[in-house]
């Protein structure tokens, strides 16, 4: 019985059913950014189309920027030609498109939910992963490959297998310095990277419930690093309090009645999930990872599994994996040197974010020795770091606030992890290479990252 | 590349590692080229698997080995995790090649795989598993991937599989059809779903 939210929000956006195939499924709206899409408007161009619906796609460049002096004109001329050809591209195609130094650039994902752009109910894709950030807002959101870039512009739909659902529910309440991305590293070393592949999750129990926006849009953020295709929460009045009044967001009588409709949806009390898995808030501490993919972490005072543990098919790569990271089965990290702080990107370079890592420098002093790099998701959340008086605190204790992008959770523009140095990293990979050829990634919450700058070891936020 | 799917048959190239993520396919500083080149991903895939940090060849990595070569990727389980990036796709694509066998795809790059005409193979632990020991005690192993009969038979053994495949999907590789052909001729139930009030 299509009962669940998920089934909601699908079904309403299904156009047919292909005979023995995918489904046609309408897409409410479509982010582009520079480096998943050229080759997307490339093909349009070579079949002589123009978009289907303009109005429904944002265009915005975010991996390549530069962190510093977005005034001037990129310095790598690659990336200048990636984000220039961007700007080609939505001109050419009539398409909004926010522009390094538009007070609306940033990462899409923190850009699209904080202007109103990203709504409950809605149908939500972009060439990126992390696109599942947009669900925490109530939606059905993932990510596509260029191919289906094309077809969205071409077609304002894709063809798509209804994936799996699936519900996960965290409940009780969340301890000290436990943070949203703290229980998305708990989820992903329970189920692994793959464990989720195939679904859809919807994020559900007291704890989810408690959360912030900040905190749901980093939870929806990781889902895909579970493999899951997407992860959602259902809009409630945390959501329509965030919502209301942002920009792009419904006004006046509009505002009341999509609030109305956007209260409708939730699961029903008798809808049945693919798969159902429930945890408590109170098993989690803060966590970090120990190897080289997102599901290889522990709680921050726990030891590297030892090598008994591990499948027989999984060994190779386990080695390799703690090979690259230099760490040995067995071994604790608290106390680990760290070469390297980032605090930002998509998953945690929002406002809140910026408020945890401030809490912890307020009176403290970046160690000596720590190369820390604070880049802000959008400019509007810079602003808020101003307004706040957050740079103040955060200059005071030796740190400075970069301009809005990517930047080092891939690396793509010129913040790069050197070779061999271990950055604790607020991002969603430590994939190797990730965040520069041969960098050594720890995942963490902002709360670790900002113990980590200020005592240069991996430190538990708790004991601070 | 849009090419007709039928049937083929390989000697593989062995990549016996779980979890390989898009990011060890082709590295996120490539990404910036602006055209679809499928040379220049190719030459690319494994970018920091195949090179060392000085720029010499990794002779240890199965890509430099001349045993090994084919038109068949053989993968540990979970191939092709994380990043959405379907320069990916294009990289195995622009290597040469026109199927990956694994045990298990992650959702995105599959789409990306099936879109640019590489057949994803996923096939059972055991079958993946007696694979890998074929190839590694003969690398000329051929492996038979017949898409119209969705089978996948490792000629060493005899061992032969079924996949799945959509009808839909199948039609569209056995024909150089895309997806985007397919949405452009259906528009008019795109605009009737629109005119239904549902947008």
């Amino acid at each position: 019985m299509a009962n669940t939210l998920f089934d909601k929000i699908w079904d309403r956006h299904v156009v047919q059913h292909v005979d023995d195939g995918p489904e046609q499924l309408y897409i409410d709206r479509l982010y582009c950014h520079e480096v998943t899409s050229p080759q997307a408007f490339e093909g349009m161009r070579r079949r002589g189309i123009k978009c289907f619906r303009p109005g429904n796609i944002f265009c915005m460049p975010d991996h390549n920027t530069p962190t510093h002096d977005q005034d001037r004109p990129i310095e790598d001329p690659v990336s200048k030609t990636q984000v220039d050809t961007l700007a080609r591209n939505a001109e050419e195609f009539g398409l909004e498109h926010f522009g390094m130094m538009n007070p609306k650039n940033g990462i899409i994902h923190v850009v699209g939910p904080e202007r109103g752009l990203s709504l409950p109910g809605m149908t939500i894709v972009c060439g990126d992963s992390h696109t599942s950030t947009h669900g925490a807002m109530g939606a059905v959101a993932f990510g596509i490959g260029t191919s289906e870039v094309e077809m969205v512009l071409a077609s304002q739909c894709i063809l798509q297998q209804k994936p799996k659902s699936m519900r996960i529910n965290i409940e009780g309440k969340l301890g000290k310095d436990v943070t949203a991305k703290d229980v998305a590293l708990f989820l992903m070393s329970k189920l692994t990277t793959s464990g989720a592949t195939g679904y859809f999750v919807e994020y559900a129990g007291e704890a989810v419930r408690d959360l912030s926006m900040e905190g749901r849009l980093t939870l929806c953020n990781l889902s895909i690093e579970m493999g899951a295709r997407g992860g959602f929460i259902a809009p409630d009045d945390v959501t329509f309090e965030y919502i209301k009044g942002r920009e792009y967001a419904p006004k006046g009588e509009d505002w009341d009645k999509a609030v109305e409709y956007w209260k409708t949806l939730r699961s029903g009390d008798d809808a049945v999930f693919d798969k159902e898995l429930t945890f408590r808030a109170e098993d989690i501490e803060p966590f970090v990872t120990y190897g080289t993919n997102p599901g290889m972490g522990m709680g921050i005072t726990q030891t590297i599994p030892s090598l008994d543990t591990i499948p027989e098919a999984g060994k190779a790569s386990y080695l390799k994996s703690l090979d690259y990271m230099g760490f040995k089965p067995g071994q604790k990290l608290l106390g680990t040197p760290v070469d390297y702080v980032f605090l930002g990107a998509c998953t945690n370079g929002r406002i809140e974010d910026f408020r945890a890592f401030a809490s912890i420098a307020k009176g403290r002093r970046k160690a000596d020795g720590v190369t820390a790099w604070l880049v802000p998701g959008s400019w509007m959340v810079y602003d808020q770091i101003k307004e706040e008086g957050l740079d103040k605190t955060l200059e005071e204790a030796g740190f400075e606030i970069r301009q809005p992008g990517c930047s080092a959770c891939l690396a793509m523009n010129d913040d790069k992890i050197p070779a061999g140095k271990l950055a604790v990293s607020t991002s969603n990979r430590n994939f190797e290479g990730r965040q520069g050829p041969g960098a050594r990634t720890v995942l963490a919450s902002p709360l670790v990252a900002a113990a980590a700058a200020v005592t240069g070891v991996i430190t538990d936020p708790r004991t601070l | 590349m849009k090419q007709k799917f039928d049937t083929i048959s390989s000697t593989c190239v062995p990549l016996p590692l779980e979890n390989v993520d898009t990011d060890q396919i082709i590295p996120a500083r490539f990404l910036k080229a602006t055209t679809r080149e499928e040379s220049f991903f190719g030459e690319n895939l494994f970018r920091d698997w195949r090179y060392n940090p000085d720029g010499s060849v990794n002779e240890d990595f199965v890509l430099n080995n001349p045993k090994y070569s084919g038109e068949i990727l053989v993968a540990g389980k979970n191939f092709g995790s994380g990043s959405s990036r379907e320069h990916a796709a294009w990289a195995i694509a622009g290597y040469g090649f026109r199927v990956v066998i694994s045990s298990f795809f992650a959702d995105i790059h599959k789409n990306n795989e099936l879109n640019n005409f590489v057949l994803p193979v996923v096939v059972s632990e055991p079958f993946l598993a007696s694979l890998f020991a074929s190839i590694e005690a003969d690398p000329k192993t051929i492996v038979e991937v017949d898409l119209p009969n969705q089978t996948v038979t490792n000629k060493a053994t005899g061992e032969s599989e079924r996949f799945e495949i959509n009808g839909y999907k199948k039609y569209c590789l056995m024909n150089a059809l895309d997806d985007i052909d397919f949405l452009l001729e259906n528009k008019d139930k795109t605009i009737a779903w629109e005119e239904a009030g549902k947008a």
